[in-house]
């Protein structure tokens, strides 16, 4: 009897799921496939940046109509920031009804890696913001990734940028002693090369310590940090560990102003559970938190204000994670947008029309000045050999109660960034036999 | 009715002692075959070969594996995902250094050298059981994992110590397509599945299962307790690394060593405990149990009950609702679904004059 409860059950589960997968249809959508991640140790990101994206498409939806008329509709599927579950987010999203996904954006810089070599044939541009491998900027060899506004190098040469401002000049970081306190994950080591050739430039020294994931104890590392009296520390974990890196530092005795933190530990989530060992810490930022910018004011009036807002805790929007969310938004709307003109107003682009505009995306203070994102985000101007478009980065201080901005933009050692991006993505051409594509000739 | 076995004699040794001694047994395999290999690559689509069916079977391989350490030989491990990652990482660097090397010869010497070290991990089992040798093999998990991310010659130097693996091409064919990395993937699986089957029943399988029951006892009677256990670390990791060649090249493409972590050892012992232990299906059924479930409970999240409740508890009702599945069958059927399988095969016999 049981057995048969069980078989009625399954099979019942097994039509619905049948069903879910035929999905509607029409001529005036465009369809999105979302890789959230809502759960486990770094939902307070997943949450705040998928949605502050989701937001920004009901705003679009419900303030303009979508994009020229065309419905933006999307499909999230839960990844759980693992990414065995994200490539088969990607497989179950690459396809809902007739359409095609046309941008995968998982926020995660293990799942980037799990699908870069499968978006090329699938031919779904892979958008990557301030996450992924850094090399991928290097859009003559990888024309199907965008790690936009920054990549990890981009950032870690920003960093060491950071600190010689502080030091009242980049040669005054000779004989410093600065160690790297990173959890131990894939984005975690992948600053270490520009780490590396900075170090050498500038005469510095690094000493890199492993957290191991999800990191919610640090007591070990920061004994070691204690002996070994480093003039910085530079903080790359991301979740849970960021409140603990700042709880044990504080036990241990060492100065928050004294670390710095990645973009990934520079939001509120990061530093309110820390309460006052938090006091001082510095973090990067490509976007500032706050609700002053008008189009988070009109996703207050035009969504939340109708009871359709994404987040449960509406007091989230307007912080960090939500406001880098409404920058993929952007991006995304403006990217369909630019397609659109180019291939057929009011009608859903596909994969390639969307990776053309991505390519060729320009948004300056004016444009951005338009949406009501000034500010926001900073202005950005993508190509066929730059894949990264801005590389800009700027840090805030924690003063306990909100994030205060304690430097301008900050320009990446271009230099050293952009050799290495090519000698990585030549070295990964050569590996995999292809042959870069020649930036003059695209247009 | 069908399913009644009065009529067939065994008239000789090779016919009673046959994998599937009852022929309705046979038929159904025969079919399964047939249809995994001829009729699926047809009419699946790239969603499920690609994200469904291959992963199942690389799981169910690495489940097998450890069955065979854990549920055959009765020595349990914690080590499963470190073995994979071994297989993986040699395989990768076997066919990265030696130029021309064959990707099956490649993949083989990946199996051997996780058997290799799973024989180094497994000498502990000489001296501990039970919970002491589960944190002798834990030993092995953070160790392996560690010598992979310290020394980035393991994954040739790449930044984030992410390997991608080399494309897989067979006798000059390349296998690219969600089909033909499908089919081979089901080709390895099954010859090795069914050297596993074989194995259980030959001198060495029930050895194993003699020092399961009682290794004092198994000693006595003269099998060699060393080489017993020893061969169960080796033959489990030679699986295990197969699985993760297998994992880096037919499914993912790109791995990085964090991705063999403890959780993927602890999924693949959920897989043999759902399953069954001591049980060549219970790794199969056990596998898709525990890949298939959360994605079915996902989807139906966000067609169904997630457009009324917000994505967020959405996401979180998942976990809870695979949990409470995962007890519920527990509670039903603590020795496994094969067990449940067995029982609904008693039934058949009977049916449909149960007495």
């Amino acid at each position: 009897m049981k057995l048969k409860k069980i078989w009625l059950a399954a099979v019942a589960a097994s039509t619905v799921w049948g069903a879910a997968a035929v999905g509607s249809a029409q001529a005036a959508e465009q369809y999105l496939g979302l890789p959230s991640y809502r759960v486990g140790p770094y939902a307070a990101g997943g949450t705040g940046v998928f949605g502050g994206w989701i937001d920004y498409m009901k705003l679009i939806n419900e303030r303009d109509g979508g994009v020229n008329g065309v419905k933006l509709v999307w499909q999230e599927c839960e990844t759980e920031y693992n990414n065995a579950r994200g490539v088969e987010c990607y497989e179950r999203l690459k396809q809902r009804g007739g359409q095609r996904n046309v941008l995968f954006a998982p926020v995660s810089t293990g799942i980037t890696f799990g699908v870069f070599e499968r978006v090329p044939q699938d031919k779904i541009p892979l958008l990557s913001i301030g996450i992924g491998r850094s090399d991928t900027a290097d859009g003559s060899v990888f024309p199907w990734v965008f790690p936009m506004i920054a990549t990890y190098w981009s950032q870690a040469s920003a960093i060491v940028g950071y600190l010689g401002q502080r030091e009242g000049g980049m040669d005054k970081l000779k004989g410093k002693k600065i160690a790297v306190l990173y959890l131990d994950f894939a984005p975690g080591k992948e600053p270490f090369p520009v780490l590396d050739r900075l170090a050498q430039k500038w005469g510095f020294t690094t000493e890199k310590i492993a957290v191991a994931m999800p990191g919610n104890e640090q007591q070990a590392q920061w004994l070691q940090i204690r002996q070994m009296r480093p003039d910085y520390v530079i903080l790359l974990t991301y979740g849970v560990s960021n409140p603990t890196a700042l709880k044990t530092a504080a036990r241990t005795g060492f100065p928050a102003d004294r670390i710095v933190g990645w973009w990934w530990a520079g939001a509120e989530e990061d530093v309110v559970p820390a309460g006052d060992a938090a006091k001082g810490f510095v973090a990067g930022a490509f976007n500032p938190a706050g609700t002053d910018f008008p189009v988070i004011q009109d996703i207050q009036k035009h969504v939340y204000a109708k009871g359709q807002g994404d987040m449960q805790d509406p007091k989230r929007v307007g912080s960090t994670y939500y406001n880098r969310g409404v920058g993929h938004g952007i991006i995304y709307v403006e990217a369909l947008r630019l397609a659109q003109e180019k291939f057929g107003k009011g009608q859903p682009v596909d994969g390639e029309q969307m990776r053309w505009a991505l390519e060729n995306l320009r948004l300056d203070e004016k444009r951005l000045e338009a949406i009501g994102a000034k500010g926001l985000m900073p202005e950005l101007a993508l190509s066929c050999a730059d894949h990264e478009g801005s590389g800009r980065v700027r840090f805030q201080q924690w003063d306990g109660e909100k994030w205060v901005s304690v430097s301008d933009w900050i320009e990446p050692d271009r230099e050293v960034v952009r050799a290495l991006v090519e000698e990585s993505a030549a070295a990964y051409a050569k590996e995999k036999g292809i042959t870069p594509r020649d930036c003059s000739k695209e247009q | 009715m069908i399913y009644r076995e009065a009529g067939q004699f065994k008239a000789s040794y090779e016919e009673d002692q046959q994998i599937f001694p009852i022929k309705q047994d046979r038929i159904v395999m025969a079919t399964l075959v047939v249809a995994t290999f001829l009729v699926v690559p047809f009419v699946a689509s790239e969603y499920w070969l690609q994200a469904v069916l291959t992963p199942v079977l690389v799981f169910a391989l690495a489940a097998l594996g450890l069955n065979i350490l854990t549920g055959y030989a009765g020595q349990l491990s914690l080590g499963t995902g470190a073995f994979m990652a071994v297989g993986a990482y040699a395989t990768y660097n076997f066919l990265l250094r030696l130029d021309g090397l064959p990707f099956l010869v490649g993949l083989a010497l990946g199996g051997l050298s996780a058997a290799a070290v799973g024989i180094v991990f497994g000498l502990p089992s000489l001296r501990i059981k039970g919970f002491y040798l589960a944190m002798a093999t834990l030993a092995a998990q953070f160790f392996i994992i560690w010598v992979l991310t310290k020394f980035p010659w393991f994954s040739n130097y790449s930044s984030s110590g992410i390997i991608s693996a080399q494309r897989i091409e067979i006798l000059g064919f390349a296998f690219d397509t969600p089909v033909s990395k499908y089919l081979l993937t089901l080709a390895i699986v099954s010859l090795l599945a069914l050297a596993a089957k074989n194995l259980a029943r030959t001198n060495t399988g029930r050895s194993w299962m003699a020092v399961r029951d009682m290794d004092v006892a198994a000693e006595v009677i003269g099998i060699p307790l060393m080489k017993t256990k020893l061969l169960a670390f080796a033959v489990s990791s030679f699986y295990c690394g197969i699985a993760g060649g297998l994992y880096a090249y037919t499914y993912l493409g790109t791995v990085e060593p964090d991705g063999f972590g403890l959780d993927l050892s602890f999924k693949i012992l959920f897989m043999i405990i759902i399953g069954g232990m001591g049980s060549v299906l219970g790794a199969f059924l056990g596998a898709a149990f525990i890949l298939l479930l959360p994605v079915g409970i996902n989807v139906l999240m966000h067609t169904s009950v997630g457009a009324l409740v917000p994505a967020t508890l959405a996401s979180n009702l998942e976990l809870i609702v695979f949990g409470v599945l995962i007890i519920f069958f527990l509670i039903v059927e603590p020795h496994g679904l094969t067990r449940l399988w067995q029982i609904g095969k008693e039934k058949l016999r009977l049916w449909p004059f149960p007495h």
